[in-house]
């Protein structure tokens, strides 16, 4: 590989570090979902592809993280095509020709989702993954010894120089930071360092009920990031599975349970 | 029965086991395999290295292998054998009533065998209820609200037709509802994420017992809140108890919500064996206690007297197991592998 190659390659990369699984809002990459990177056609084309824990995972979020995949790494200037290609899931072929070629979600899974839209999702999670970035950053700053009323109280700026014992909170205040600007519920450095996903201020004694919810919502990601991450290292630890069939099959648990 | 330390035995119900067959020649396309893979994997991933089966065995293990796991080398007392059909994935279905009780026909007093139905079979479902019931007897049922039916892709306990079936079964006595509400697999339509049919069955149905099966997690926020509000609703501690080996913190964070939410009378054991077993889940759990920090925090603990009613205390009072008299029977015929 020639150094320029290289270099298009570690852009790439970059992209993906920026494409999350949305139910556990940690990076693809991190995740070790992504198995091949290759670029083509004189180093316009970008081919990715990814895999997932179990042939089940739910296609919501492939189809997510497919599109996702794809828009990132085409933001770079010298990207011309992106192709994404999911491995070793129920719904791979669907899921890849339907992204591919530009499709959204309701109209690839047109007869299974009665035109339901993937935004609603896409926000919910979003939702939580503030949640639990918060919940870092604001337990991060307890740890350090702010009490409730210093932690109502403070501004993003007086945040962003806060220094934290806690790595998980020092590894969480830019990703928070990012989604309180993104979705405008913080404009500059003089503006409340914590609100809710409503952009409603915190109150001081009602801190530790909000803190308690925070932690129901931080517990389920967790679940599902031990559990993907288990199960994929557990998944391809063996010999690659058997391509699926062309035509997926729905999910029965129940079929035939009723005799005919 | 589990013997501690000290030597108290403790009566243990196992809520949520299955008797499946999903070996290569039962499967009847890649779905089955990629089925059975994937519970394999759960194993794998979950357990301590010296309890991992070989894949064949995990595919196929025998009626002697449940009878000893469970009962001779494991703690259990009674178990519960949830089915679950997969006939579009197996030719002669996963975990079915029928197999399932001609292997607990050896020892019927240890087991409990549930059945299940599809709502949306309509009229066939009533029908196969009393099925059920008339010909196996069965005080509980397992459902999978995320299943797919033809073109449609899931269904709510609150459904006009799921009303109907557990009208019958309130009326037939079948009054253990398990329901699964696990990880996220497919299908694809939001419903999927719910916990909140939950609610509204349980408001509607007081005489049924609705056990949410791995606690709604990775919803537990919205199960916890639910199951506070209704006194019917119970958490089924399958697919959670193997986190106490390679995550216990977290295990004791998933305890202390639930025994501050829920409360100790309305916690079930259950092991999902054949993905895990008894032994190391019971053993581990006896001799676990939840984080001071965290426990101080809720105001909970897991003592000695609340792990008893979370093994096998709160089960039996669901399925009206007098515990006391149940050990006595059991030990006058105490579970023997077939002769060689």
């Amino acid at each position: 590989m020639n150094s320029r190659s290289a270099s298009a390659e570690a852009q790439v990369w970059s992209c993906l570090d920026q494409v999350m699984d949305p139910e556990l809002d940690e990076p693809v990459t991190d995740m070790g979902f992504i198995e091949a990177v290759n670029i083509h056609a004189e180093g316009q084309a970008v081919e990715v592809e990814f895999r997932l824990p179990t042939y089940w995972c739910s296609p919501n979020f492939a189809f997510l993280m497919a599109f996702d995949i794809r828009a990132e790494i085409g933001k770079l200037s010298w990207v011309r095509n992106v192709s994404v290609k999911l491995i070793d899931h129920c719904f791979g072929d669907r899921i890849n020709s339907g992204v591919n070629e530009d499709a959204d979600f309701s109209s690839v899974f047109a007869e299974y989702c009665n035109g339901e839209s993937l935004d609603a999702v896409r926000i919910k999670f979003l939702e939580k993954a503030f949640i639990r970035r918060q919940e870092a950053v604001l337990q991060g700053l307890l740890q350090q010894g702010f009490d409730s009323n210093d932690v109502v109280a403070m501004t993003l700026g007086a945040l962003d120089s806060v220094e934290f014992g806690d790595q998980t909170a020092t590894l969480q205040r830019p990703r928070y930071r990012s989604l309180l600007l993104s979705q405008g519920l913080a404009g500059d450095r003089g503006d409340p360092a914590f609100v809710t996903w409503a952009g409603e201020r915190l109150s001081a004694c009602e801190l530790g009920n909000y803190l308690s919810r925070s932690r129901g919502v931080r517990i389920n990601m967790e679940f599902n990031g031990a559990l993907c991450r288990g199960l994929k290292s557990v998944r391809y630890g063996e010999a690659p599975v058997a391509p699926p069939d062309p035509v997926p099959v729905p999910v029965r648990f129940m079929r035939d349970a009723v005799p005919p | 029965m589990y013997r501690t330390a000290e030597g108290k035995e403790i009566f243990v119900v196992d809520g949520h086991i299955h008797y499946w067959d999903g070996s290569p020649e039962n499967q009847k396309n890649v779905h089955g395999k990629q089925f059975i893979d994937c519970f394999y994997a759960y194993h794998s991933n979950l357990s301590p290295p010296e309890q991992r089966w070989e894949k064949s065995k995990f595919e196929k293990y025998s009626e002697d292998d449940v009878y000893r796991d469970l009962f001779i080398d494991g703690p259990d007392d009674v178990a519960i054998i949830q089915t679950t059909v997969l006939s579009d994935f197996y030719k002669n279905g996963f975990s079915c009533v029928e197999r399932s009780t001609s292997m607990a026909a050896r020892h019927p007093e240890r087991f409990i065998v549930n059945g299940s139905f599809d709502p949306r079979d309509g009229e066939k479902a009533l029908d196969h209820i009393r099925f059920l019931k008339e010909k196996y007897d069965i005080q509980g049922v397992k459902m999978y609200t995320a299943e797919w039916n033809g073109d449609n892709k899931g269904w709510r306990l609150n459904d006009p037709e799921a009303y109907r079936c557990f009208e019958l079964c309130d009326e037939l006595g079948i009054k253990n509802i398990h329901v699964h509400k696990g990880p996220t697999i497919i299908p694809l339509n939001l419903d999927a994420f719910d916990v909140r049919d939950v609610d509204h069955a349980a408001t509607d149905f007081q005489n049924l017992n609705w056990i949410v099966e791995h606690c709604g997690l990775p919803r537990l926020d919205e199960f916890c809140w639910i199951a506070t509000q209704e006194t019917n609703v119970y958490a089924g501690l399958a697919v959670v108890m193997p986190f106490i080996h390679t995550r216990p913190r977290y295990f004791g964070e998933i305890m202390a919500e639930l025994l501050f939410w829920l409360g100790e009378d309305k916690i079930l054991f259950g092991s999902d064996y054949a993905i895990w077993t008894p032994q190391w889940l019971v053993e581990k759990f006896w001799n676990f206690q939840i984080p001071d920090d965290i426990a101080s925090e809720r105001g909970v603990q897991l003592t000695d007297s609340v792990k008893e009613k979370i093994l096998g205390l709160n089960a039996a009072r669901l399925y009206d197991i007098d515990a006391g008299a149940r050990i006595q029977q059991l030990q006058e015929s105490p579970a023997l592998l077939e002769p060689e």
